[in-house]
């Protein structure tokens, strides 16, 4: 184990499967000579020559549409965005092909390309740059989705991702890659996507969420147990394919689910996840499921309504506490 | 608006119904949940109440027809109310359709599961539409229970509507039902389930349960009875015994009927023999298997070579493993591998029983008591020392007829106890 932050965690990664395997390349915008926006790609270059590290023009459905062609001829390219928000440009080659050429090739062509990138609000970003892209990911089939919340996550995650033979879309976050952690030093630590992670246990109301806001539920956690009330966190870590099991099985155990999400509410991930919550485990349920999410509006510029706007420790506190039936 | 009687299945396989009785007759006034006649099942006479109220305008099957069931058989309605379209319904053997009173009447699941004859009538059909498990509270809105709370309520025999709930707006939640169990708050209708208690099931009683349902099930039993005179078999045990008198030894009449079973077993290899699928193994030995009741079951200790032993023998080892087996010291050896076993419950004043067979074992005898009876005699009443016994056989390999013949000999040795020796 060696602690380090997310950002390094990725970069190690990235590294260990460009030296593992040398179909293996990247490419984005300012990922070779700047070291990538957020640094993520750095030391890269150097290492692994201008052929492996590839600077792209501004143009990333022209980008995209390349690791797409890459991927189908047999490399395994990872496209980085420099936000999932500029991604929107890349939908048609990530939903239109990447997605769907195995099933419409019957089979016969995999399309084995990561589109890595943050996701989510930072900070006074304002409404264009601060989206959670995860539904428009997540809707279509064919596609995988993956979003790690700590540094090991994202170590072991994205190596798995590299290695998978399907199109995956990795969404980190600006906020998370100074965020350190614990990652094991093993060259082949692979975290198989679809695995959600009990983050905390708990017995008396379960917190499932994802990505960034891992943290968000840790933190509310840690407020309620101040009250003495005791929160089980689960981290999804993907949302294809989808730990369903993990789901059932913490909201069997403790009968009370909050889902937490940096996204919009409507129609978002929390909206799937509490539909399986009621088909599946509906007589295990002692209250109704609720979700806390971003507000329904785009993502203010100003600090104080951003802050108001992004879901937080204290909102979470009380959703717990209204499925606890309980007054704090 | 007028309502059809129909011919209701009162059983949950019949499907017609003969009416026995009318216990109301034509321009009687009749109110729901009235026995309107008896009416004889496949099973069982039993009794039809009325689904509706108003004057029993037409009895349409009389005393000794019968209808399908879901024939219309009479009409009630308005004593001057138009009848004759419903009238000149009937007699179809198709279920009723339309009509709200129709549905009411005929809903097949509603008279399984409501033993009450009440039903509702048209202004209680409001709440009678609510969700089943929707129990009404006193103020006849539906009692607020969460999903989990509604199970466990379920499980536990508990009405919601007697339980506080503590959630928003009343809604009764997990903790409350936990709170209701405590104080034990439980419906009169589980109230012969409060006195008992669970025993843990010992692994004996895991295998008798097991061992006797592979046997019952896939084993087609058939039972064959007989009645043995036992005058001699007294009088030879009271003589044995007086021989025996200085050894401190005593012969029991079951040593008796061990010895001549397995005597008459040998005589009949077709009873002492086993299915084994493709083939049936017969056996030379009689090798006999003695059910022996202990501490919470039983188990079989075997007597090898029954047929090849004295009484005495036979008698110090039964007694010897069914000593060890009241204490679990058998070892697996002296309880597997029998050829025929006996079971006699005649000590706790058994007359006759039926025994199930210990697979692979063909068969098992089951013995009565000893007692005196009054039998007739060429055509005289005389009281007699008797035994009952009846043979459970593997129909797959013994007969009835070969069975019979093999309880012939038995019941001729035991009447004839020299004829063992033969």
């Amino acid at each position: 184990m060696a602690e380090m932050t997310y950002r390094d965690a990725l970069n190690a990664a990235l590294r260990e499967e460009l030296e593992r395997d040398d179909s293996v390349f990247l490419m984005g915008e300012e990922v070779a000579e700047y070291d990538g926006a957020y640094k993520v790609s750095k030391g890269l270059l150097e290492e692994f020559g201008e052929r492996r590290i590839v600077d792209s023009p501004i143009s990333e459905l022209g980008f995209a549409g390349l690791g797409v062609g890459a991927a189908m001829v047999g490399l395994r390219p990872i496209i980085e965005f420099m936000t999932f928000n500029f991604a929107f440009l890349a939908l048609d080659q990530i939903i239109n092909s990447a997605a769907k050429m195995l099933y419409m090739s019957d089979g016969l062509i995999p399309v084995p390309v990561v589109f890595r990138g943050p996701t989510g609000a930072a900070l006074q970003l304002s409404a264009q740059h601060s989206q959670s892209c995860e539904t428009w990911y997540a809707h279509a089939p064919g596609l995988k989705l993956v979003t790690p919340g700590t540094p090991a996550d994202a170590k072991g995650l994205l190596k798995a991702a590299i290695r998978d033979n399907d199109p995956v879309a990795f969404m980190e976050g600006e906020l998370l890659y100074n965020v350190r952690g614990e990652v094991p030093d093993d060259d082949d630590f692979v975290i198989p996507l679809g695995k959600a992670d009990v983050k905390r246990e708990g017995e008396d109301v379960s917190i499932v969420t994802h990505g960034k806001m891992v943290h968000t539920a840790l933190a509310a956690a840690k407020k309620l147990e101040k009250q003495g009330v005791s929160v089980e966190v689960l981290d999804l870590r993907c949302l294809r394919p989808l730990d369903v099991d993990a789901i059932l099985s913490t909201v069997k155990k403790t009968n009370r689910a909050v889902y937490l999400e940096e996204g919009w509410s409507f129609v978002g991930v929390g909206s799937q996840i509490v539909s399986i919550i009621q088909e599946e485990a509906f007589d295990w349920l002692d209250a109704p499921v609720l979700r806390v999410c971003q507000a329904d509006v785009p993502m203010p510029y100003a600090k104080n309504l951003e802050q108001m706007a992004k879901p937080s420790a204290d909102r979470v506190v009380e959703a717990c506490n209204r499925v606890l039936y309980r007054r704090a | 608006m007028a309502t059809k009687v129909h011919m209701e299945a009162l059983s949950p396989t019949m499907e017609e119904g003969q009416v026995v009785k009318w216990l109301k007759s034509e321009g009687d006034s009749v109110s729901n949940g009235d026995i309107l006649a008896e009416i004889e099942t496949d099973k069982a006479t039993m009794e039809l109440s009325a689904r509706g109220k108003g004057v029993l305008r037409k009895i349409l099957v009389q005393e000794g027809g019968t209808a399908p069931v879901g024939d219309v058989i009479a009409v009630i309605a308005a004593p001057d109310e138009d009848v004759s379209d419903v009238v000149g319904d009937a007699g179809g053997v198709s279920p009723p359709e339309a009509g709200e009173e129709d549905r009411e009447a005929s809903a097949p699941e509603d008279q399984e599961e409501s033993e009450a004859p009440e039903r509702p009538s048209s202004e209680e059909k409001a709440a009678k539409e609510a969700p089943s498990e929707g129990a009404a509270s006193p103020d006849g809105g539906r009692v607020r229970a969460s999903p989990l709370a509604r199970r466990l309520a379920q499980e536990a025999g508990l009405e919601l509507d007697e339980i506080d709930g503590s959630g928003p707006e009343g809604r009764v939640v997990k903790r409350d039902v936990e709170a209701a169990l405590e104080r034990d708050v439980r419906l009169p209708a589980a109230a012969p389930g409060e006195e008992y208690r669970d025993v843990p099931v010992s692994q004996m009683r895991k295998t008798i349960a097991r061992r006797l349902t592979e046997s019952l099930s896939p084993v087609p039993h058939f039972f064959l009875t007989i009645d043995v005179d036992m005058t001699r078999v007294v009088e030879a045990r009271r003589r044995m015994n007086a021989l025996l008198e200085d050894d401190g030894v005593k012969v029991s009449v079951n040593d008796i009927v061990l010895r001549a079973t397995a005597a008459a077993l040998l005589r009949h290899p077709a009873c002492n023999a086993s299915w084994q699928g493709d083939t049936i193994r017969v056996y030379d030995v009689v090798h006999l298997g003695v059910a022996v009741a202990v501490e919470d079951g039983l188990i079989t200790p075997i007597v090898r070579n029954a047929h090849a032993k004295g009484l005495v023998q036979i008698g110090s080892e039964v007694r010897e493993m069914a000593g060890r087996a009241r204490e679990k010291k058998l070892k697996p050896d002296e309880y597997t591998g029998a050829t025929f076993s006996v079971s006699n419950l005649g000590m706790l004043g058994i007359q006759e029983f039926t025994a199930i067979i210990n697979p692979p074992e063909a068969g098992i005898l089951a013995v009565g008591r000893l007692e005196d009876r009054p039998v007739a005699v060429d055509g005289e009443l005389t009281v007699m020392p008797r035994m009952r016994m009846t043979m459970s056989c593997d129909h797959r390999v013994i007969d009835g007829a070969t069975g019979a013949r093999f309880l012939q000999t038995l019941q001729g040795m035991l009447e004839e106890p020299t004829s063992i020796l033969l």
